[in-house]
C-alpha cells in the first residue's frame, strides 16, 4: 500500500482467546497512583 | 459512534482503528479519504480528493481499494464486538492481586497538595504495627486464588517513617512465598528525606520498583514539598535519590512529579530531572477541588497540550542523541501489550486492589483511604461491603456513557474512579478534564510509535 503503512499492533480479537490470565500489574501501580491507563502495562503472558 | 480517530501531529497522520486498536500512518490523500470514507460514496471521494490534491482519479480508486481491504481484514472501521454485558463483566469473580499497604499515616514533609496531608487521612498519624500488615500479607494469599505475582506497595505517608516494619514484612513475606506458590513484587514511594545506605541496599535487594517524589525545579519542588518547619526539601532529598539510582544498576525505578497551576511548564521539570541524571520520569496533574488555589484551570490545559506535545519532542530529539529516557504515559507497548479483558476492566480498585491503613481497615484505593462511605472492611474479617465492591466492579471501559463513544476507551479502560468520584460524586462518573489531557497523552504516545518505526510515506 502506497499512501498507509499500518503498524504491528496486538491483534485484540484473537486476544480474547488466549488472554485474561490476570498475572498483569493492576493498573494504578508503580509511578501514577492518579489515573488509569492500561495500554502501558505489560502484558505477563506474552513475556513468558 | 466513531469507529475510528484520525489526528495530524508532529507532521504524522495518525489513523486509530478503535476496536482493534490497529495503527495507521498515513499520507495526506489517505488521510483524506478515510475521513471521508463513511458519510460518502466512491463518486464523492474521487471528486472531492482530486480537486483537493490533483491527484488522478485511478490514484483515489486505489486508495480506496486499500482501505476497503484493510476493512475486510478487521483492521480500519472494525465493528466493536467486545462491548461485553455490564451486568455480567460486574458479577464476574475477582480475586485480589494487590494491595497498596499505608503503613505509616505521618510525614516528614508537609506538602499542601497531597492527598494524604491536612488531615485527609483525618489527623490519625499512625503507623502500622508488624501484626497488622502480616495479617493483609496473608490476608493477601488467602485472597488470592490461582494468582502467582502479587504486588504490595509501601505507601504513605512516608514509608521510610516505619522501615523497620517494611523490612520485617518484606522478611515475612518471602519466608512465606514459596510455600505458597506465590512471588511477592514490592514497591516503595518515598520522598527521599530518609534515604541512607541501608535503605538503598534494602530498596535495590528487595524492591521491583521505587518511586521517587520530586517536582523538578527547586523553586518548583520546594513550593510545596517542605518539611514541618518550612525548609524546602530539594537539596537533602535530590543526591539520596541520586546515589539510590546509580546504586539501583538498571533496576525499575520512577521519578515522580505533580504539576500544579503554578507549573503547567511542567517540560522544565523534566528537563531539571534529566540534567541532574534521571531518566525514568513521570509527571502527574495534581488531584484537588477545583477550588484550590493551585488547581489546575481550562486555560492551563490548552499549556498543557503544548507541554505534552513538546515533552515527545524532546524524547525525538534524546533518542537521536543516544540519550533516550522514558516517561511513564508515554510507553506504549503495540504489539505486546494488554489482551482485551484487561483493556477493558478498569484499573481494578475495590476488587483486585485494595489499599490497607495501619489499623488494617480495607479501602477500594489509596485514594479512598479515610473516606468512611467507602469502608470496605478490614484484614481480619476480609470485605464486608459486597455493595462497595459491586460498584467497582462495574467500573470499566463501556459502563459510562462518556466512554461508550470515547476512542480512548481501550487505552484507559474507563478512567480513574477516584478521579470521577473527586470531582462528580459518582465512582461511575467521567472527570472529564483528566480524560483530555489523557487522549492527548495517548496520541503523543503513538505519534512517538509512528516515529520510532521510521516509516517512508
Ligand atoms: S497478563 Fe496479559 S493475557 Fe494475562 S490478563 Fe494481563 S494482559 Fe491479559
Ligand atoms: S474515562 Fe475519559 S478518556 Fe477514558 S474512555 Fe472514558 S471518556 Fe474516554
Ligand atoms: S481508582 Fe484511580 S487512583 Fe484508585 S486505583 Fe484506580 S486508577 Fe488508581
Amino acid at each position: 500500500m502506497k499512501r498507509i503503512v499500518t503498524l504491528n499492533t496486538r491483534n485484540l480479537s484473537e486476544s480474547k482467546k488466549n488472554g485474561g490470565c490476570g498475572e498483569c500489574q493492576t493498573s494504578c501501580q508503580s509511578a501514577c497512583k492518579t489515573s488509569c491507563g492500561v495500554a502501558n502495562q505489560k502484558c505477563e503472558k506474552a513475556a513468558k | 459512534m466513531g469507529l475510528i480517530h484520525s489526528y495530524k501531529l508532529n507532521g504524522y497522520n495518525i489513523v486509530l482503528d478503535v476496536a482493534s486498536g490497529s495503527v495507521h500512518a498515513v499520507d495526506e490523500v489517505a488521510y483524506d479519504v478515510i475521513n471521508a470514507y463513511e458519510n460518502s460514496s466512491r463518486e464523492e471521494i474521487v471528486q472531492y480528493i482530486t480537486n483537493k490534491h490533483g491527484v488522478s482519479e485511478q490514484d483515489v480508486l486505489e486508495c480506496l481499494d486499500d482501505v476497503e481491504e484493510l476493512k475486510a481484514q478487521g483492521v480500519l472501521f472494525s465493528e466493536d464486538k467486545f462491548r461485553p454485558d455490564v451486568d455480567l463483566l460486574s458479577k464476574r469473580s475477582t480475586v485480589i492481586k494487590a494491595m497498596c499497604l499505608h503503613v505509616a499515616h505521618t510525614c516528614n514533609l508537609n506538602c499542601e497538595y497531597c492527598f494524604a496531608a491536612q488531615g485527609k487521612y483525618h489527623g490519625e498519624r499512625a503507623l502500622m504495627s508488624f501484626e497488622v500488615g502480616k495479617r493483609a500479607l496473608d490476608f493477601l494469599i488467602e485472597n488470592s486464588g490461582t494468582r502467582h505475582n502479587l504486588e504490595v506497595d509501601f505507601f504513605g505517608g512516608e514509608p521510610l517513617m516505619n522501615f523497620d516494619v517494611v523490612k520485617r514484612l518484606v522478611e515475612y513475606a518471602r519466608s512465606i512465598e514459596e510455600e505458597h506458590g506465590k512471588h511477592f513484587r514490592f514497591t516503595l514511594t518515598t520522598n527521599g528525606m530518609l534515604i541512607d545506605d541501608d535503605v538503598i541496599d534494602f530498596a535495590n535487594r528487595e524492591m521491583d520498583n521505587v518511586v521517587l517524589s520530586l517536582d523538578g525545579r527547586k523553586e518548583v519542588n520546594d513550593r510545596f514539598r517542605n518539611t514541618i518547619g518550612g525548609q524546602g526539601s530539594f537539596d537533602v532529598i535530590v543526591p539520596k535519590f541520586q546515589k539510590l539510582v546509580k546504586a539501583r544498576g538498571g533496576k525499575n525505578y520512577y521519578m515522580r512529579g505533580t504539576f500544579t497551576h503554578f507549573n503547567p511548564d511542567f517540560t522544565e521539570d523534566i528537563q531539571t530531572m534529566l540534567d541532574l541524571g534521571f531518566d525514568e520520569l513521570s509527571m502527574e496533574p495534581v488531584v484537588c477541588p477545583p477550588t484550590d488555589k493551585y488547581a489546575l484551570t481550562e486555560e492551563d490545559k490548552q499549556v498543557l497540550y503544548g507541554q505534552y506535545e513538546k515533552l515527545a519532542n524532546m524524547m525525538i530529539a534524546r533518542r537521536k542523541e543516544g540519550k533516550p529516557f522514558t516517561f511513564y504515559h508515554y510507553m506504549l507497548n503495540l504489539d505486546g501489550g494488554p489482551c482485551i479483558y484487561k483493556r477493558i476492566s478498569g484499573c481494578g480498585s475495590g476488587t483486585e486492589y485494595l489499599a490497607v491503613t495501619p489499623t488494617g481497615e480495607l479501602y477500594p484505593c489509596h485514594q479512598f483511604v479515610g473516606n468512611k462511605d467507602y469502608l470496605m472492611g478490614d484484614v481480619w474479617k476480609g470485605v464486608v461491603r459486597d455493595d462497595i465492591r459491586d460498584k467497582f466492579k462495574r467500573c470499566n471501559a463501556y459502563s459510562r456513557k462518556e466512554c461508550a463513544d470515547c476512542w480512548a476507551r481501550l487505552y484507559c479502560s474507563g478512567g480513574c474512579a477516584a478521579n470521577a468520584y473527586n470531582s462528580t460524586g459518582d465512582v461511575n462518573g467521567t472527570y472529564t478534564y483528566g480524560c483530555d489531557l489523557f487522549k492527548k497523552r495517548i496520541e503523543c504516545a503513538i505519534m512517538l510509535k509512528v516515529d520510532e518505526a521510521q516509516l517512508d510515506l
